[in-house]
């Protein structure tokens, strides 16, 4: 099995839909056109060069179809995996095997949803599991909260420290006008706030907003020639461990273990040499578990690893520099806002928030309950 | 020749009716399975025994749910002795007090109407 190759695609156009709270009657695919549109115009490609195209989201079952009519295009190629946040990861790989394979050649990935205008409850069908159900555990918060419990336990993780997260995501935040929050976090501040599921309040959990995207995927050769830096893909690795969390072989080691051991291993990097880290924090306790098993820590000193303002603006790693699914947006599916940051960091974009001398970003997803893991690791000319 | 086999959760249910916690031993993996199935995640076999569990077991991971109404709740993981695990409850102690590592013991809530009977646990010393 060859694999994928290192840096034979490149990721050249990235963009938000609109956020936050959306415009009334506004429709996901309304929300995912928005986003491949300002994506195409990103890299000066228009929607005659598309020949791929992926999307995910919980409202629609066909939504590529939905896409590909409401573009007025008929791409050969389509991909939908639907593996929860982390499915955008997914596509970003699939898309690179695609081009490979000269199945396309230009690859739009799309993302939209409006959880927040419609309500979480009509955003995602809710799935009943005979043996979970019924304990009515808050989904998904509850599962994250267990696995939070069980890093507590074993390696005198506080809420202090899980804490932390979410107030370095909000410093993030303050720097991104894009961001939903404005104010801003403290430890106490979040310590204090309505209890969720312990030990969650709800300050460790994301956001509930609307939102959406696109990012545009071709060939190395083909990223050349366009309007922006491109951002080579020099690595893919996933990982499923599970689907209900009861059935999580141990709840402080996820999948990104293995998902980053396959990437850094397509990129022939380590850790030590990634300038920017986005990761699916989807509730505080996620950037510890990830910080460890990606190797940016050891397993068990996240906690500590993320204390004092280390990945904070100004800390010693930059670490969701858009403010994260905690502080800058989070639709329900927030994978693909991993990879438009990542990508806006290696061509230096960002403003207060940039990170300097940025050569390799790492974009972490996770889908389901810790359960879906993918990494994709990007960087720029130099790195090839 | 196929047949119509019951459904896993089926018998599962049907042992919890009668006050059992069931689960599968698979003999090639040499281990038990859990939640019940077709086949052994371990091996791919479709030979699977089911055994009834003493009911004894230890707190895996433990949270509290407070619900926008009403009084929270603990949601807990427990791992079984015969070496499976399951989401349940531990009742009869404030939910906050359920603790990781503390022992516990099965108890049926037989449920009624169109509920299925819930596997919950107790703390030992207190079964």
């Amino acid at each position: 099995m060859d694999g994928l190759q290192r840096g034979s695609a490149a990721v050249v156009g990235v963009a938000e839909s609109d956020l936050g709270q959306v415009a009334d009657g506004m429709s996901i695919i309304d929300l995912m056109a928005q986003g491949v549109k300002r994506a195409l115009d990103d890299c000066g490609l228009g929607l005659k060069d598309v020949d791929g195209l992926f999307s995910a989201t919980t409202q629609s079952r066909l939504s590529v179809l939905a896409l590909a009519e409401y573009l007025g295009i008929d791409p050969p190629f389509l991909g939908s995996t639907i593996v929860g946040g982390s499915s955008f990861e997914y596509h970003v790989a699939h898309a690179v095997g695609a081009i490979a394979l000269g199945l396309c050649n230009v690859a739009v990935i799309a993302y939209g949803s409006t959880q927040r205008s419609v309500g979480r409850k009509q955003a995602s069908v809710r799935e009943v599991n005979p043996y979970e159900t019924p304990f009515k555990p808050f989904m998904p918060a509850s599962a994250y909260a267990l696995a939070a419990s069980r890093h507590m336990h074993e390696f005198g993780t506080t809420r202090e420290q899980l804490a932390a997260v979410a107030v370095a995501a909000r410093e993030w935040a303050l720097l991104n006008p894009a961001a939903w929050e404005k104010k801003p976090l403290t430890i106490e501040g979040v310590l204090s706030s309505r209890m969720v599921s312990y030990p969650f309040t709800v300050r460790d959990c994301c956001l509930v907003t609307d939102g959406g995207g696109a990012i545009v995927v071709t060939s190395a050769e083909r990223a050349k020639s366009l309007r922006k830096a491109p951002a080579y893909v020099l690595g893919c690795g996933q990982s499923v461990t599970h689907a209900s969390i009861s059935s999580m072989p141990d709840l402080t080691v996820t999948g990104a273990l293995t998902a980053g051991k396959t990437a850094y291993a397509m990129a022939r990097l380590g850790p030590a040499e990634i300038d920017v880290v986005e990761l699916y924090d989807a509730f505080t306790i996620n950037t510890i578990l990830f910080l460890e098993d990606l190797g940016f820590c050891k397993k068990g000193e996240g906690g500590a690893f993320v204390s004092g303002g280390r990945i904070a603006p100004g800390g010693s790693l930059a670490v969701n520099t858009n403010g994260g699914g905690l502080s800058y947006c989070h639709p329900g599916m927030y994978g693909l806002f991993l990879l438009i940051e990542a990508v806006r960091q290696l061509r230096g974009e960002c403003g207060a928030r940039q990170v300097k001398n940025c050569e390799v970003a790492l974009a972490h997803g996770n889908g389901g309950v810790l359960s879906s893991q993918a990494t994709v690791i990007l960087g720029t000319q130099a790195t090839l | 020749m196929p047949s119509n086999q019951d459904a896993p959760l089926k018998t599962y249910l049907d042992h919890l009716g009668r006050g059992e916690l069931a689960y599968q031993f698979s003999p090639e993996a040499g281990r038990a399975v859990f939640y019940p199935r077709v086949l052994c995640p371990f091996t791919g076999s479709d030979r699977l025994e089911w055994r009834v569990s003493k009911g004894l077991g230890t707190v895996y991971a433990t949270t509290v749910v407070h619900p926008a109404d009403g009084r929270p709740f603990n949601v807990a993981l427990i791992d079984c002795d015969e070496g499976f695990r399951l989401m349940s409850r531990v009742e009869d102690i404030a939910p906050e007090q359920v603790q990781i590592g503390q022992r516990v013991r099965f108890r049926v809530h037989q449920g009624g109407g169109e509920e299925p009977p819930q596997p919950v646990f107790v703390p030992v010393e207190s079964a």
